[in-house]
């Protein structure tokens, strides 16, 4: 009955009386009871005996990523270190949704601290991902991401430093979007990079992405990043028949699957005949973006981290999983005196390189077009057997996070195991609801390929 | 051993060593709220832990935002100082564990500070060395000292050691904190005092912080070493000591200068055994007036800095930095040479009345209301031996400074003769007093200094009628 209602239409019954948000909510609940266990997407779930925070009971219910600060109900960013963090105040993003009656369904796995692409670095034990449960769902959102696409919520927040968004709603066959760096406030959300980290909306269509967008997106006088560039109407916006000019670069299309591969082709084709026009254009390797992004980030991780010291939250530093301490080490040698200059200073010089070549790409054209992971989803325990494996998965990701430019994933079918395939747009500084008005009308054409209601349907209330 | 050899070798010691002595200075910033958190700051007296909230705990997700005000008094700190202010400065973020550090670093300012490359010219009215003040001189002389740097940060929480424990406040975590970082261009402890009082005047005049060093809200820190120099170098061969000692917060100006005169003689002493002192931190012990060991070159932090990601850097225009210009004050020094040169104060006096801005803006507006001229001396007498309270209005001062100033030879006889002469002319008043209103009596005083053409002292005058009247 309720199954697979997007959040506007959950809304629309929800104002009509049509059904009460109680109902709404005890039917997420159950479901949550039903298929959780199995799947782990879920740390925390806010059922009344746990809702200390006495939110107005109302309006839809979300999965939020456990990195988000929400006052009265535990944040544990998935580590061990917050394991009885109850935070004394509210992330902007759940404030603005609480404000607009959203209701926090639950707190949502996620790799430790974010660091990762797989979600098995959590303390808690990896997320499962639902079509195929030996397999990793993508991270680090990747409990959000496994809550939608499993309708264990109507929709969700995630975070993305880079990939951590896209990635697994590719991987789970839901819609993702990356803001723009500082479109939508960090205030609240437990850092991870923070001149990279931006929070986001992971829904079961275009239109629930514009429309939680437009709740949360806007300056934010806690947090100095966050833009004064206006808000738009990113629902009408999405809904107006525009035409774009989509970037094809080569180099984005290196070492991609064949299955993927070809249903970019496909995707491609689908723009061209909604009368988009493609163009090729030259962009800088994503491969430089890997050892940059790499060295930017762990320097921010360990300054981050450095806060956990032992002293207060109640569990001291042996409570870090190997993942952090790596990052905190090898962040800690690039920020070192006499390293500073090779590793830290010379990666801030190539990101500007980065900046600068998307810029120049996106006067010729309006987005760029790729998939945010090269591969499906990975067999559980395959990230920890390589080093930097996630790195290099997300190498299609790194450019646009080093620059802060805005992506969108979207299913593009099922490859040859039945796992679902994304493919990313990412558009100039800004351009969401560009972004979005191109992913809707790819929406209407496609519907997906049915991917998100069939990843519904296997997971039956 | 006799007391003139002694006095012999500590000469030979003086022209062979040379104390080379640079400052860190801190001064806590009287903003109404945080460096970058909206709690407010300079709760001395609030219960631990009362004026806290996630940025300044550092929780997680927290975010700083910087307090515009602070910018701004920091400005104005680095122009007071006559520094070069940087259009384009940043903050960094300082890393170093420590519990009264909630977020494992410091946001403070690394490579690019608020302001660079200053000086402070300071009038000089003493001997060094000598207690003799240059009472008769007749204008004091100005010694020059660079300033490095001046930056921006944030404050601590602070530790509070009760019995075996040890618990943090972090009330002063994220109060806007000024460093004033100089050359090392003092020889002398001495200058090193001269120079700190001047600067917590200015600090004091530019209304931007108490500089109050009971509260902490000064703290200084030299760093000393010694160079041995017996003449014979060349001006361009004398290079700075290999090795420094920096003196941690220190919050009196006298125990600066101890603190310096004891490790200059420490490192003098080693020197002469043909040792190099080692490069540290040492600590005040006021109760035994000495410095103790707290940290080795060894153990010296690798504070990896880098530029914090959570504010954007700064791009300062012209219009606001000269905006910030113009709200600067006259500064102490400008003030004393204008006493001396305009006023005709003598230099001392000048310098005493300039210490605080209150008291030479009192003085000011006193003599203005004179016409006499020549009288700013006069009155700089009676504030400095404290003969009227500046306490009371600039009005009631005057009135008061007329008196003394002036003190009138009564012509007694006279007196009598005329007070007799007022009463009888004037029986309302009489009535008017004698029936208990005390102010009649003032009219008659009047007609009285009247009739004498002022030539009586209205203290005198009034107790005559007062015992005529009887």
């Amino acid at each position: 009955m309720l199954l697979g209602k997007t959040i506007t239409q959950l809304k629309k019954l929800i104002d009509t009386k049509k059904i009460s948000a109680e109902e709404v909510r005890d039917y997420f609940v159950k479901r949550i009871s039903k298929y959780n266990k199995k799947l782990n997407a879920y740390l925390t779930v806010n059922d009344k005996k746990n809702d200390k925070a006495s939110e107005k009971l109302g309006g839809i219910p979300l999965a939020v990523k456990d990195n988000f600060c929400t006052k009265g109900l535990r944040t544990t960013a998935s580590s061990k270190v917050l394991n009885n963090f109850v935070p004394p105040y509210e992330s902007t993003v759940t404030d603005r949704l609480k404000k607009e009656n959203a209701f926090v369904l639950g707190k949502t796995n996620m790799d430790a601290w974010a660091h990762g692409s797989s979600t098995e670095t959590s303390d808690y034990g990896p997320t499962k991902n639902p079509w195929d449960i030996t397999r990793a769902p993508g991270g680090s959102s990747g409990g959000t991401a496994v809550a939608v696409s499993t309708y264990l919520a109507p929709g969700g927040i995630g975070s993305e430093t880079a990939g951590s968004i896209k990635q697994p709603a590719s991987w789970t066959g839901v819609v993702g979007l990356k803001p723009t760096y500082g479109r939508v406030s960090r205030y609240g959300v437990i850092a991870m990079g923070s001149s990279l980290d931006c929070p986001g909306p992971m829904t079961l269509n275009i239109e629930d992405s514009a429309y939680l967008l437009s709740i949360i997106a806007g300056h934010d006088a806690l947090d100095a990043t966050s833009s004064l560039h206006p808000v738009e109407d990113y629902v009408g916006a999405m809904k107006k028949k525009k035409t774009y000019t989509i970037g094809i670069s080569d180099d984005y299309f290196e070492g991609v699957d064949s299955d993927v591969a070809t249903a970019l082709e496909k995707s491609i084709d689908v723009f061209r005949k909604l009368g988009f026009t493609t163009k090729k254009v030259k962009l800088l390797s994503p491969n430089y973006a890997i050892s940059v992004y790499t060295i930017i980030q762990r320097a921010e991780v360990s300054s981050n981290l450095a806060r956990y010291d032992g002293i207060r939250y109640g569990n001291n530093r042996h409570a870090f999983g190997d993942e952090a301490k790596r990052r905190v080490m090898l962040g800690t040698y690039t920020l070192s005196y006499g390293y500073y200059d090779a590793y830290y200073k010379k990666a801030q010089k190539v990101r500007t390189l980065i900046i600068e070549d998307f810029k120049r790409a996106f006067k010729e054209v309006d987005f760029v077009i790729g998939t945010p992971t090269p591969i499906t989803a990975l067999k559980l325990g395959e990230f920890a057997k390589y080093p930097f494996f996630g790195e290099l998965m997300d190498k299609f990701n790194e450019p646009g996070a080093m620059s802060g430019i805005p992506g969108i994933s979207v299913p593009m079918g099922l490859d040859r195991n039945g796992l679902p395939m994304g493919m990313q747009l990412m558009g100039n500084y800004f351009r969401e609801a560009d972004l979005l008005c191109a992913a809707y009308q790819f929406e209407q054409e496609t519907d997906f390929f049915g991917v998100i209601k069939k990843g519904i349907e296997n997971y039956k209330d | 051993m006799s007391d003139i050899k002694s006095e012999i070798k500590k000469s030979n010691f003086d022209n062979k060593y040379e104390p080379i002595i640079g400052l860190e200075i801190h001064v806590e910033l009287k903003t109404q709220t945080g460096m970058f958190c909206q709690c407010k700051v300079n709760q001395f007296d609030a219960p631990p832990n009362t004026h806290v909230c996630p940025v300044c705990l550092g929780l997680p997700g927290s975010l700083p935002v910087p307090n515009k005000k602070a910018i701004e008094w920091a400005i104005k700190i680095g122009q007071a100082l006559n520094c070069t202010i940087n259009k384009h400065t940043k903050f960094d973020r300082k890393h170093y564990s420590y519990p009264d550090l909630p977020k494992g670093y410091q946001i403070s300012q690394y490579d690019e500070p608020i302001a660079v490359k200053g000086k402070l010219s300071v009038p000089v009215l003493q001997f060094p060395n000598s207690k003799s003040q240059i009472s008769n001189i007749q204008y004091p002389l100005t010694k020059e000292f660079r300033i490095h740097r001046v930056h921006l940060e944030e404050d601590t929480g602070k530790l509070v050691h009760k019995g075996g424990d040890t618990l943090v406040d972090f009330n002063r975590s994220g109060t806007p904190l000024v460093e004033i970082v100089t050359e090392a261009d003092f020889r002398s402890s001495d200058d090193v005092k001269m120079f700190l009082e001047e600067l917590h005047t200015i600090i004091r005049y530019l209304d931007v912080s108490d500089a109050d060093m009971e509260k902490g809200t000064m703290r200084m820190e030299p760093n000393i070493s010694v160079r041995i120099d017996d003449g014979r170098l060349k001006m361009e061969d004398r290079k700075l000591p290999n090795y420094k000692v920096e003196v941690k917060n220190i919050n009196s100006f006298n125990f600066v200068k101890r603190a310096i005169d004891y490790e200059v003689k420490r490192h003098i002493e080693l020197l002469e055994q043909g040792k190099t002192p080692i490069q540290e931190t040492r600590g005040w012990d006021s109760d035994h007036s000495r410095t103790y060991s707290q940290r080795t070159k060894e153990e010296a932090h690798d504070y990896r800095y880098f530029p914090e990601p959570d504010i954007p850097p700064f791009e300062f225009t012209d219009g606001y930095i000269e905006s910030i210009k113009k709200t600067l004050p006259e500064l102490p020094k400008e003030k004393l040479f204008r006493f001396i040169d305009k006023s005709k104060i003598k230099p001392l006096d000048a310098f005493t009345l300039t210490r605080e801005r209150k008291t030479a803006d009192y003085f000011e507006e006193i003599i203005s209301k004179f016409q006499i001229p020549n009288i700013a001396q006069s009155i700089a007498n009676l504030i400095i031996n404290k003969k009227i309270s500046t306490s009371i209005p600039a009005n009631e001062f005057v009135i008061k400074a007329e008196e003394l100033l002036s003190p009138k030879q009564t012509d007694t006889k006279l007196l009598d003769e005329i007070a007799i002469k007022v009463i009888a002319t004037n029986p309302k008043s009489v009535t008017d007093y004698k029936s208990g209103k005390q102010n009649a009596i003032m009219y008659l005083v009047g007609q009285v200094m009247r009739e004498m053409k002022g030539k009586a002292d209205a203290n005198t005058v009034i107790s005559k009628l007062k015992e005529l009247l009887k």
